[in-house]
């Protein structure tokens, strides 16, 4: 996203606060009454990706609804790790689409919108109808007249594009006022590391493991839920990652000021599914990002209006050999899986124009 | 009993009840390491410390933490050599940051305002300074802030030493100088000009003085043996340059011959042209790569015109002329001869050969020792054989520079404070170099280093005006923000962005950071990813 940046020298607009600016061109996350949407004690792994992909997002929220908004979640890790019986860490109204809470939700829709409610298959699903249940809870606050109180969806890529894909489906087509973010690491995570339609080629997994000729996750397979959810031609499609907290901002503030069906799509390393140091996380994100194997752009009405520029392109390499789970690439070097791998890098690189050269 | 919903048995609880700090193997914890440029700095400033204030546009302090450890940043901000900038960080990023350039920004900025330094409480001792130049003068101006009362004795007619008298006016103007003395002479201390001490122990005695500076300079020029040496008109570099100080400029003839190879030989020969020399060679038994000047002036010199004649020793000198014997590099970098001879025109030969102490005073000084080479030995505390008399700047062991000088007067200053007080200074454990390896440098914007203005061509072969101009405030301050801040936390709030599990406690502005270890899972992402390296993970001791 091509947002003007601060030449601020020492400190640019690439760390999380700057002060040398003013409050309000810094991030929310430098802010210290940020919402911490989702607070301390949660028991995501050391280094969670997810755990601050959603804090980064739903912080960035509350700030934009002036903290007048709801969320809907999807069975993962995300809900798991965050609330375990009887303990939440959730700071926002918080939703899981479970049978514990469902009669909530569909006493809610049900008051408003009593004909319809039961379309929506609020029981039949642990892991994908957080996005119908998101539809149904903004129908009723549209019935009630309560359309400054937001709706937000969000899920893993497990809940999302396997499992809640036809909800989700629905909830595009139909249009509904909700922002779903899917925080994509790339596999099932909480259930022991399974490979999901958004494992990348070459993967271990445990369902892919390192074995035979072709090791890991087959090459050619997965989904792209970005370009999916671009063909509904829905009014906003992000691509955002936790390596980018101004552009991921930028991203979900710009969302919020608009109404109907919107899907943002974080990049979150896991280091327990990835093999990765927890530590390194960002890093591994940001390698994602500059080696342009995780393009950063948007699209409006189906098509793709900006790009974020990659600031020093990387080889693929330097994303691969962070993460354990690509090991086998290295152990002896597989050519051809290296190459067809940066090839997909490349690939994305000229499709976005992902080189600050090529406007 | 309170009613619950059915099948649920507990009260709805916080996770904040679950201390995830009890996973932790490792502990972040904030440090302070030493950047590069202050290791470094030979006046012992803390570099990092006040481009952290100026980068906010915040010049007074900026200029005040300059203050604490050198009392020159007019002066430095043009003639240090600035070994702050080879060892900048910056400089494997893309290029170092121009430390002299916001140094004499802001030095040039104080006098235009007039800050002055207070002197301290006064502590009723009496120190004698003997020699105004950077050392001596430096010594004074933090003897002064200590509380003691300062006397210096200068045997020259005016204040500044090589300030004044060694470094030409092109590159260091002398309102500069005289702004930034009249700082310390407001100060308190008194300086006796035209005073020179024949005799140390009648001058300590008489004076009443608990405690003496020794910082006369080296101010002889060395000779070395040409044959027909006193033919033609020699005259030698320290004596030439001193004399354009005086009330005639020294008389040299069209053709200049400089001999010799460091800064002051490159001084006299920029000099010479500036008076109108048809023609001034440079000559010197090495190569330019051997030269013990500064590559950057010596790039100066020639755009100036200046001609050189490397690998040449002057054999013999005669009334017009000057014969030079080619010479060659052996394995060790020395020059040996050839054999191969050559006649050149010149009517003035400025020797710059080197520069010695003028000890004579001092022969008699019981416990004072003097080397071979003519330098005083002095100890770690800077204090000669003699109980009470310290030495430093160009007449001790070290690199003869103005900066070298002025960190010799600082610690003195110290040393002679604690004795004074009947203790010994103790000098604090420096941290650890925070090396370029501990940066996470994607943070940092893409800047390019500002560039100072330069005196056109035409006229600096013709005038002794300053060739290199000073950075206006804007320029400044993009400069100061170039600083990497390496191994000292600048309040970047990357630390409590990427803390997955909230466990970074902002303090606000000033007051930096602080863990949480209730929940700080011991991740290492804030060490990581923290720009300056400003957090180490460390064990963890249960």
């Amino acid at each position: 996203m091509s947002s003007q940046r601060v030449k601020f020298y020492q400190t640019g607009t690439f760390t999380v606060g700057n002060r040398l600016l003013n409050e309000s061109d810094r991030t929310v996350q430098a802010r210290m009454d940020r919402t911490n949407s989702l607070n301390s004690g949660h028991r995501a792994c050391q280094g969670c990706g997810e755990a601050l992909g959603a804090r980064y997002a739903l912080d960035a929220v509350m700030r934009a609804t002036r903290r007048q908004m709801v969320a809907v979640n999807a069975t993962g890790c995300l809900e798991v790790f965050s609330s375990p019986y009887p303990e939440s860490a959730w700071e926002i109204p918080w939703l899981h689409s479970l049978f514990g809470n469902a009669p909530a939700v569909a006493s809610g829709v049900a008051a408003a919108y009593p004909e319809s409610a039961w379309e929506i298959p609020w029981l039949h699903s642990l892991f994908g109808n957080a996005p119908a249940v998101a539809s149904g809870v903004a129908a009723a606050l549209r019935a009630k007249g309560k359309t400054d109180i937001r709706v937000i969806a969000q899920g893993g890529d497990g809940a999302t594009v396997d499992i809640g894909f036809g909800c989700l489906s629905g909830m595009f087509e139909r249009n509904d006022d909700v922002l779903y973010v899917c925080y994509d690491n790339e596999a099932y995570m909480n259930t022991g590391v399974q490979r999901s339609g958004s494992t990348p080629p070459r993967a271990w997994t445990n369902t892919t493991q390192a074995v035979g000729t072709e090791p890991g996750n087959p090459m050619g397979v997965g989904k792209n839920l970005p370009r999916i959810a671009m063909a509904h031609g829905i009014p906003y499609v992000a691509t955002a990652s936790v390596a980018d907290l101004h552009d991921l901002e930028a991203k979900v503030t710009k969302a919020m000021n608009m109404r109907g069906a919107r899907y943002i799509h974080i990049h979150v390393p896991c280091p327990l599914g990835w093999k990765s140091d927890p530590a390194l996380t960002i890093k591994v994100a940001r390698m994602a990002v500059e080696s342009g194997l995780f393009p950063l752009f948007e699209a409006e009405g189906g098509e793709v209006t900006d790009r974020t520029p990659i600031r020093k392109q990387v080889p693929v390499e330097r994303y691969l050999e962070l993460q354990g789970r690509f090991n086998h690439l290295f152990h002896p070097r597989d050519e051809s899986a290296l190459g067809a791998i940066q090839a997909m890098a490349d690939t994305n690189i000229h499709v976005y124009h992902l080189l600050p050269s090529e406007v | 009993m309170e009613q619950k919903p059915f099948a649920i048995t507990l009260n709805p609880a916080s996770s904040l009840a679950n201390h995830t700090g009890n996973w932790r193997t490792m502990r972040p914890i904030y440090v302070d390491h030493l950047p590069p440029c202050n290791q470094v700095c030979p006046a012992g400033e803390n570099i990092q410390g006040w481009l952290y204030e100026a980068e906010e546009g915040k010049y007074e302090q900026a200029w005040r933490k300059i203050m604490e450890d050198n009392p020159f940043p007019a002066i430095h901000g043009r003639v240090c050599y600035h070994p702050c900038e080879t060892a900048c960080n910056r400089s494997q990023l893309d290029e170092a940051v121009s430390i002299h350039a916001v140094e004499r920004f802001l030095g040039d900025y104080a006098i235009d305002q007039g800050w002055q330094v207070d002197p301290g409480v006064a502590t009723g001792k009496r120190v004698l300074v003997i020699g105004a130049g950077p050392s001596g003068l430096s010594a004074a101006y933090h003897l002064a802030r200590l509380g003691h009362a300062v006397t210096i004795y200068e045997a020259g007619p005016k204040p500044g030493g090589m300030m004044r008298f060694g470094i030409p006016q092109y590159r260091l103007p002398r309102n500069i100088v005289d702004a930034e003395i009249a700082r310390i002479v407001a100060m308190g201390v008194s300086i006796h000009l035209n005073q020179k001490v024949e005799n140390l122990e009648t001058a300590i005695k008489e004076g009443g003085f608990d405690a003496v500076f020794l910082a006369i300079g080296a101010h002889l020029s060395k000779r070395v043996d040409i044959p027909g040496r006193d033919a033609g008109r020699m005259i030698d570099a320290l004596g030439f340059l001193k004399g354009m100080e005086g009330e005639a400029v020294p008389k040299i003839g069209r053709r200049v011959v400089v001999y010799g190879g460091g800064n002051t030989a490159i001084d006299a020969a920029r000099t010479a042209k500036r008076l109108g020399a048809e023609e001034t060679i440079l000559i010197y038994r090495r190569d330019r790569e051997h030269m013990p000047a500064h590559d950057f002036e010596v790039e100066e010199a020639l755009e100036e015109g200046v001609l050189t004649r490397w690998l040449n020793m002057i054999s013999q000198v005669d009334d017009t002329t000057v014969t030079v014997e080619e010479m060659t590099l052996d394995e060790q970098g020395r020059p040996q001869p050839t054999g191969r001879f050559e006649t050149l025109e010149a009517d003035t030969l400025i020797l710059a050969v080197g520069q010695e102490v003028d000890t004579g005073f001092l022969a008699h000084v019981p416990g004072l020792e003097i080397s071979s080479d003519g330098v005083i030995q002095v100890d770690a505390s800077m204090m000669t054989g003699r109980v009470g008399v310290f030495a430093g700047g160009d007449m001790v062991p070290a690199e003869r520079t103005v900066t070298v000088a002025t960190g010799h007067g600082k610690k003195a200053a110290r040393n002679i404070d604690a004795y004074l007080r009947g203790c010994d200074f103790m000098k604090t454990t420096p941290n650890a170099v925070a090396t370029y390896d501990r940066l996470n440098t994607w943070y940092y914007t893409d800047a390019d280093k500002s560039r100072q203005p330069y005196l056109d061509l035409a006229r600096r072969r013709a005038s002794f005006e300053e060739v290199v101009g000073g950075l206006d405030k804007d320029t400044a301050l993009l400069e100061a923000r170039r600083c990497l801040s390496c191994g000292n936390c600048f309040e970047c709030d990357t630390c409590y962005g990427v803390c997955p599990d909230n466990a970074i406690i902002k303090l606000g502005p000033g007051q930096r950071y602080e863990v949480n270890y209730d929940y700080c899972k011991g991740c290492g992402l804030c060490a990581e990813e923290c720009p300056c390296g400003a957090i180490d993970m460390v064990k963890e001791v249960r």
